[in-house]
């Protein structure tokens, strides 16, 4: 439903040469899904959006949308915004505060090319404020609403048009926690009966492992890893991609062989660990071992027949209702771990910290961000 | 054949043109270049011409010669000086102490002065000095005869025709605008400031001298800084005060070089080149001071609570002085407007005088023709050059911040050249503009259009970039994604959300246009007579009576104008 082919946008300011925001990227959302562009603030996913929107024109590449090239660089084909068949939510709702709900809502259908009747805009109208349950909302001002309302108002501005793709740009980072939450399986629901294929944009992990069907992971203008969420949260390929999803231990090292199925051994800061190795990774190579802190099992006596065992000591443990918030001092570096609190882990506590190796991961060490290849100079 | 291709050629050509993107920017380049450019062109040729409108152009100084080496240069250049320095420095002292009082002391009732301070921005500054002539002049003035019968003296002991009158009467006229700017730089400062400082233990008047004041000094210098510039571009007080006196400044060389017989075009062209660049050097300064002053930037866009000092018994000295300027400064002029409009000649208030009184002036005005088509010159131009004006700089405001266009800054570039065009100096620029180029308009009032509407494009600017710059793009790119060509989208969702901004500027706009007069000074003749102007000549042939009457109309009209538009904006506009 949407192709993009080496898409290239720079912004050039008055003082610096130019930045290329978004660096040749391709990627493909087939029909029905919902695809999710996910990274920190300036990694060229809103850019990207825009792009596909028609609100940036692109300085190379393709984009197709259901069906018609609407960019090409090649044939200088552009076709605006206005002409293209999306519907759009913006990061500030974009509501029009001099326009009431139903007027907004029927905005797109007034201006478009088909001219419709009166009573064939109120009846759309109707039909895409009840889909955001927005039906007794009609005659308000738009600037009268809550910030949810709004949110859904845009969502129904968006999709009365009858769009062939949905484009959201950070539609919940307005909304408050508790509101949030539920929005994003009001989202989810919404997307999943009315299958429009649906581009998303977000910097919020929760949000895109959540909701999509497919997650492209950007950074600095380039898409690092394309998967689904499963796949990206359980094996990322790169130390960028198991830093920014969720949060995660690094212990660095360096890989001392390869023992087969995908495990290695590797030397760190606190002991030889068994974990998986990335395919392209050799005997020797500066490495970091990620692992996730609810995949880390603490014991207070040593248990016999496991690997990966070492001893710390209890730095700080923090109730947080859930599950027990807990670090774990190991003399080198800190591990944060999720345990149950029936587990009544006390500070100072000595105890075995045992690191499963399906759950360990090696990835090539990108960034010397303080500790990452001291060890493996030695 | 070939005719059919060219056509061919010449219509896939015409539609790139027509794309509105491009069209827009272009055509308002090309109106403000018209507008601010050309007519200052046309004043430096000028002054470098031997005669007005020559078939060839003749090279010459001597112009500038007769400006400014003259017998008169030196004291037209210190009057010049004196009146400016002074009535910067007494307007500031007095907007301070006002502002202050209202802001930050706990002063009693000082709620209530907030508007009355501004009140004298609806008297138009001819009538100001009309108005304190009546209460001043040596010979009949109100307030001398007073004080004399009261206390025995046997002079005056004011003369309003003097450089001090000239800088009193100049003052009390500019405090409001002063007052306006210093109130919201009091209002922006962060309390938490100025109580760190009491924390540190500094007393209250510590605190005041060495966090508050400090803290003001930015503003203060910006502000004294353009109260000066004005002043030097003022002729309202130079032309009704200063001429009579025989003080002159620059504005009224100007002026007297085109009043002679015959007119000496050259030489005025001279002296407003030289003002011209004087007030750009003011304008130039004050853009960089008040840039420079976003280092002590004390506003954050936070709505503070500001601090109160406690002046203890001294408030009720602040209360009088607030009383004091309230009955003597605001109130005062008004009164004696209306008093003297109903008297058949100027007359001090006595039993005597207020058995004369009758509606005889307003009575003679009501079948006197000048009247009325100088009412109807004022009335159209303020409409039309509000409208014009707004919807111009509007549009420009939306190319400048909004369209991403190269070379948009060019534009707000242009748009802010004529704030250093001082209107006397518009005036002789139109002059030589329009007696060389071929449209026959000088002598109507569409030569005053185009003056008006190019002097208060800065402020329409001011009034539409304000607005524009509220309009979150996102709003418009809405529209874009919602399937809403450009057009479509600049009138349903750009406009209607710039109107509260729109109104305001209209408003503003309208107001001083009204009461335009050294612009109109040089270029309303005859017909095409404005009420400021018809005041002013009446005012010369001493009909000083009938002249308040006018006077007192024409803020009335003022007034209607002004609570109708709001009503019927009010009704049409949007709710927030």
């Amino acid at each position: 439903m949407i192709q993009i082919r080496g898409l290239v946008k720079t912004f050039s300011d008055r003082r610096s040469s130019a930045v290329r925001a978004v660096d040749s990227i391709s990627f493909d959302v087939e029909e029905g899904r919902f695809y999710t562009l996910l990274g920190p603030s300036g990694c060229g996913k809103t850019t990207t959006l825009r792009c596909i929107a028609g609100l940036e024109k692109p300085d190379a590449g393709e984009i197709e949308v259901a069906g018609q090239k609407v960019f090409s660089s090649l044939t200088g084909a552009f076709v605006p915004a206005y002409r293209r068949p999306i519907g759009m939510v913006f990061q500030s709702y974009a509501i029009w505060p001099h326009l009431t709900v139903f007027e907004n809502v029927a905005f797109p259908l007034r201006v478009g090319k088909q001219k419709l009747s009166n009573e064939q805009i109120r009846q759309k109208v109707r039909s895409a404020l009840e889909q955001v349950e927005l039906g007794q909302l009609e005659e308000r001002m738009a600037t009268q609403l809550s910030g949810g309302q709004q949110q859904r108002l845009a969502l129904a501005r968006a999709l009365v048009r009858e769009p062939k793709v949905l484009l959201l740009d950070e539609p919940l980072s307005n909304l408050d926690a508790k509101l949030r939450e539920r929005m994003r399986v009001e989202l989810r629901e919404l997307q999943r009966r009315l299958r429009i294929t649906t581009l998303y944009v977000t910097h919020d992990q929760i949000e895109a492992l959540s909701m999509s069907n497919v997650i492209a992971v950007m950074s600095a203008g380039v898409i690092v890893q394309e998967g689904a969420p499963r796949d990206i949260y359980l094996h990322p390929k790169t130390q960028f991609v198991a830093q920014f999803i969720g949060s995660t231990n690094q212990l660095f090292g360096k890989l001392e062989k390869l023992q087969g199925e995908g495990l290695g051994l590797v030397r760190t800061e606190v002991g030889e660990i068994s974990c998986g190795v990335m395919n392209e990774l050799g005997p020797g190579a500066a490495v970091v071992v990620v692992i996730r802190p609810e995949s880390v099992v603490v014991h207070r006596t040593r248990p016999a027949d496991r690997r990966n065992l070492i001893e710390g000591k209890v730095a700080t443990a923090m109730f947080l209702g859930e599950y027990l918030d807990c670090t774990i001092d190991l003399g080198k570096a800190v591990l944060q771990t999720h345990q149950p609190h029936a587990l009544d882990l006390r500070r100072g506590e000595t105890v075995w910290v045992e690191l499963p190796p399906s759950d360990c991961l090696a990835l090539h060490a990108e960034r010397a961000d303080g500790s990452a290849p001291r060890l493996a100079d030695e | 054949m070939s005719t059919i291709a060219l056509t061919r050629t010449m219509r896939e050509a015409v539609p790139r043109l027509r794309d509105p993107a491009l069209l827009v920017p272009l055509v308002g380049a090309a109106v403000l270049a018209y507008l601010a450019v050309m007519p200052l062109f046309m004043l430096f040729l000028g002054s470098f011409q031997a005669e007005v409108a020559p078939r060839e152009f003749v090279f010459t100084l001597k112009n500038y010669q007769a400006a400014y080496a003259s017998e008169y240069t030196y004291s037209t250049f210190v009057n010049s000086l004196i009146f400016a320095a002074g009535s910067s420095a007494l307007t500031l002292i007095l907007a301070a102490i006002l502002a202050w009082l209202v802001e930050r002391t706990n002063t009693p009732m000082r709620v209530i002065f907030v508007p009355i301070a501004v009140i004298p921005l609806i008297l138009p500054g001819v009538l100001e000095s009309i108005a304190w002539i009546f209460l001043l002049s040596p010979k009949f003035g109100y307030v001398n005869v007073a004080l004399m019968y009261l206390f025995g003296w046997d002079s005056p002991p004011f003369n309003v025709f003097s450089l001090p009158g000239m800088i009193w009467v100049h003052s009390v006229g500019q405090v409001p605008l002063a007052f306006l700017m210093m109130v919201a730089a009091f209002k922006s400062m962060d309390p938490a400031l100025e109580e760190s400082a009491m924390m540190s233990g500094a007393n209250t008047w510590q605190t005041l001298r060495r966090v508050t004041l400090r803290l003001l000094m930015p503003t203060t210098a910006s502000v004294l800084l353009i109260l000066f510039v004005r002043t030097l571009e003022s002729f309202e007080t130079p032309a009704l005060i200063g001429i009579p006196a025989r003080i002159y400044v620059y504005t009224s060389e100007i002026y007297l070089a085109f009043n002679e017989y015959p007119p000496d075009y050259g030489r005025g062209a001279a002296l407003a080149v030289g003002l011209l660049l004087l007030s750009a050097l003011g304008v130039w300064l004050y853009t960089r001071s008040t840039r420079e002053g976003k280092r002590f930037q004390t506003v954050t866009g936070k709505a503070f609570r500001p601090r109160q000092f406690d002046l203890g018994p001294w408030r009720w000295v602040g209360f009088a002085f607030l009383v004091i300027y309230f009955v003597g400064v605001v109130l005062l002029p008004f009164l004696v407007m209306v008093w003297a409009s109903f008297l058949p000649f100027f007359a001090t208030p006595s039993w005597d005088a207020l058995q004369k009184l009758s509606l005889d002036n307003y009575r003679y005005l009501w079948s006197f023709r000048p009247f009325w088509d100088a009412m109807w010159n004022s009335i159209i131009l303020a409409f039309l050059t509000a409208t014009v004006g707004m919807v111009l700089t509007s549009i420009i405001a939306w190319i400048v911040y909004k369209s991403r266009l190269p070379g948009s800054w060019m534009l707000d570039f242009l748009a802010f050249v004529p704030i250093t065009i001082p209107g006397i100096v518009l005036g002789m620029a139109l002059i030589l503009f329009y007696v060389a180029f071929p449209l026959p308009i000088y002598g109507t009032i569409w030569v005053l259009l185009i003056a008006y509407v190019t002097r208060y494009i800065p402020y329409g600017m001011r009034a539409s970039s304000g607005s524009i710059l509220q309009i979150h793009s996102e709003l418009e790119e809405a529209a874009a994604a919602s399937g809403a060509s450009w057009w479509e989208t600049f009138k349903r969702v750009t406009l209607p959300l710039l109107r509260p901004g729109f109104v305001a500027g209209w408003i503003y706009i309208c107001i001083v246009s009204f009461r335009e007069f050294s612009t109109s000074v040089l270029l309303a003749t005859g017909e095409s007579r404005v009420l400021s102007i018809l005041l002013f000549n009446m005012f010369e042939q001493g009909q000083v009576t009938i002249v308040a009457a006018i006077g007192i109309l024409m803020i009335l009209t003022l007034l209607l104008i002004v609570t109708v538009f709001y009503k019927v904006s009010g009704r049409v506009g949007i709710q927030t």
